[in-house]
């Protein structure tokens, strides 16, 4: 049999990821900082930890209902409500995901087919474009810019909507750029999603790690709540991402709908994170809170080590990423990435990996420890200062 | 200068103190970088901080186990009658300014001073209670325990170092 022809084409069509290369690389060598990680270095705060355990040890080994513990959508709907001021019952608009990895693709496929276009910013989280392409959609690319700080302009957003526009994956804070949406950014969007019959997918997984203000989701805003699913986790914000756990919450149509997917193809979470999960939402807040001034502790360090390099450097408010132009080292992204990796054994990770227009940047992660950040930072230096082509 | 608590309640000053009770070999330029000030305002607030004995002292954390050194270190709990006008600072001062009087605290509830002690010998530990401690005239009782293993000091694990088990690169 020629196992090739039996795939799916649309599988087919989605090329391998490329970073496998840096994993081989990074194997072969010693004393390596990582800044590649897109996942906190914080080990699950040990009340939360704590909370798994007990609910093995009390026998909790079995399935929840499809949906998740209705105690924790319970406490989902309060957290949202808290933080975000946005109201949903946990009887029909909230859905306990496995990470919000699922929510994404639950919510591309419950809305989005043949024929459909779904509009994706980019630089941005490498599963939209993939997860959008395997329902049969075509994923519809805008080009963020560093000059309009990787937000989405409303300008830009217009050029790309047409009459089979179904969904807008709406990113922040984003992951690679550390860019956010303020309130003032999201009421353009909405002014212009108003009589349009389109879909927001609002990836809020860093909503916790915003370093100017508040998060502020597209959902709180007149008339938004209607059209949004709003997609968040426990991975970020709580350093779980390896308990597989987020949600999403929406319209009880839309939400029924990923209910109805999500039933037979994952029929539960994991049972012990959500356990866990509860206990993160109802006694995380100050943990939350220590790692969020660390972050941005580190945040400014390595904002302030890239430009010291040379480097143009916007300052990201949210998330754990830098997302400097790297531009004046003479290097395209890759090469960048290769040589740094060899020359200074600091790991970063090509802008390319998020999309086309991260040609020029790379992204740096600052969930590491500051004792590490200084490190690469220094190292980051020595190399600019040998290859740069202006100022150092 | 006289302080009360509410002086020094701003985020700034709240932030270094985090930072250095985590580790107090960061430099008066690093601090300012992580908090996004000037290094003269960051170098201002440590001196008033130490000015008011807020930072009391910077110390490493020795984990001495690991040292061939012998050390023994013992919890005592005494128990004192409070002396008139003096309440329990007075005895408690009498018994902390021995040398290997690590840490003295007054408690609340069955005894009243938890002494902890640290000698090169049992005997002299046994030597330090019998000979010194117990005989200040309003030292009543002590009871004597010793540290077999110490698991964490200070905020600081004594384990070998968790290692980074994340994968190299994650998207
Ligand atoms: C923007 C963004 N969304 C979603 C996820 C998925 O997170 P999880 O599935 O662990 O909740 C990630 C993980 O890196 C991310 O960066």
């Amino acid at each position: 049999m020629n196992m090739a022809a039996m795939i799916s084409p649309l599988v087919k069509s989605v090329p391998p990821s490329g970073i496998r290369k840096y994993f081989d690389l990074i194997n072969e060598m010693e004393n390596v900082i990582s800044l590649g990680v897109g996942e906190p270095d914080f080990v699950t705060p040990w009340n939360i930890r704590e909370s798994g355990i007990y609910s093995l040890e009390k026998g909790h080994t079995h399935y929840t209902p499809n949906s998740g513990y209705f105690e924790l959508r319970k406490e989902i709907s309060n957290y949202i409500h808290r933080r975000f001021g946005i109201e949903y019952s946990p009887e029909n608009e909230i859905l306990v995901t496995v990470g919000g990895s699922e929510a994404i693709d639950l919510a591309l496929r419950a809305i989005a087919g043949r024929g459909d276009e779904v509009i994706i910013p980019e630089p941005s989280f490498v599963a939209y474009k993939p997860c959008a392409i395997f329902t049969g959609a075509t994923p519809v690319i805008i080009e963020l810019r560093a000059e309009d700080q990787f937000r989405l302009t409303p300008g830009l957003l217009e050029k790309f909507i047409t009459p089979n526009t179904k969904a807008l994956v709406l990113p922040y804070p984003n992951n690679p750029t550390g860019a956010i949406m303020k309130k003032e950014d999201l009421l353009k969007i909405a002014e212009i999603l108003k009589n349009k019959d389109i879909i927001v997918i609002s990836d809020e997984i860093y909503a916790e790690l915003t370093y100017d203000g508040e998060h502020v989701s597209i959902a709180s805003l007149p008339g938004m709540k209607e059209k949004t699913v709003l997609i968040n986790g426990f991975s970020k914000a709580f350093a779980m991402t390896g308990w597989r756990l987020g949600y999403a919450c929406g319209h009880p149509e839309l939400i029924g709908a990923m209910f109805k997917i999500h039933q037979y193809a994952i029929m539960c979470s994991p049972t012990m994170a959500q356990r866990a999960a509860i206990e993160a939402l109802q006694n995380g807040d100050n943990e939350v809170k220590a790692m969020v001034r660390e972050y941005n502790r580190r945040r400014r360090v390595m904002v302030d080590g890239f430009r010291k390099a040379g480097y143009d450097c916007f300052e990201p408010l949210g998330a754990f990423y830098v997302f400097p132009d790297i531009r004046n080292s003479g290097m395209n992204s890759e090469d960048f990435c290769e040589k740094l990796l060899f020359e200074e054994r600091v790991l970063v990770v090509p802008g390319t990996a998020f999309g086309q227009c991260g040609e020029g940047f790379v992204r740096a992660t600052y969930a590491n420890s500051m004792e590490n950040i200084i490190e690469a930072v220094k190292r980051i230096q020595r190399f600019a200062a040998k290859y740069n082509r202006t100022g150092f | 200068m006289d302080t009360k608590n509410g002086d020094f309640n701003d985020d700034f000053t709240q932030e270094i103190l985090e930072i250095l009770e985590n580790n107090s070999k960061y430099t008066e330029e690093q601090i300012a970088i992580m908090l996004n000030r000037s290094v003269d305002e960051v170098r201002a607030a440590i001196k008033t901080l130490e000015e008011n004995n807020i930072i009391a002292g910077y110390k490493a954390v020795i984990n001495w186990e690991k040292m061939p050194r012998e050390a023994v270190t013992a919890l005592i709990e005494v128990k004192v009658t409070p002396q008139r006008g003096r309440g329990f600072d007075k005895v408690a001062e009498r018994i902390y300014r021995y040398p290997e009087v690590k840490a003295c605290y007054l408690m609340s509830g069955g005894f009243d001073l938890t002494v902890i002690v640290e000698c090169k010998t049992l005997k002299e530990v046994a030597f330090f209670v019998a000979e010194k401690l117990a005989p200040i005239e309003s030292v009543v009782s002590t009871s004597t325990h010793f540290v077999l293993k110490i698991y964490k000091e200070n905020g600081t694990v004594f384990e070998k170092k968790e290692e980074d088990s994340r994968e190299a690169v994650v998207l």
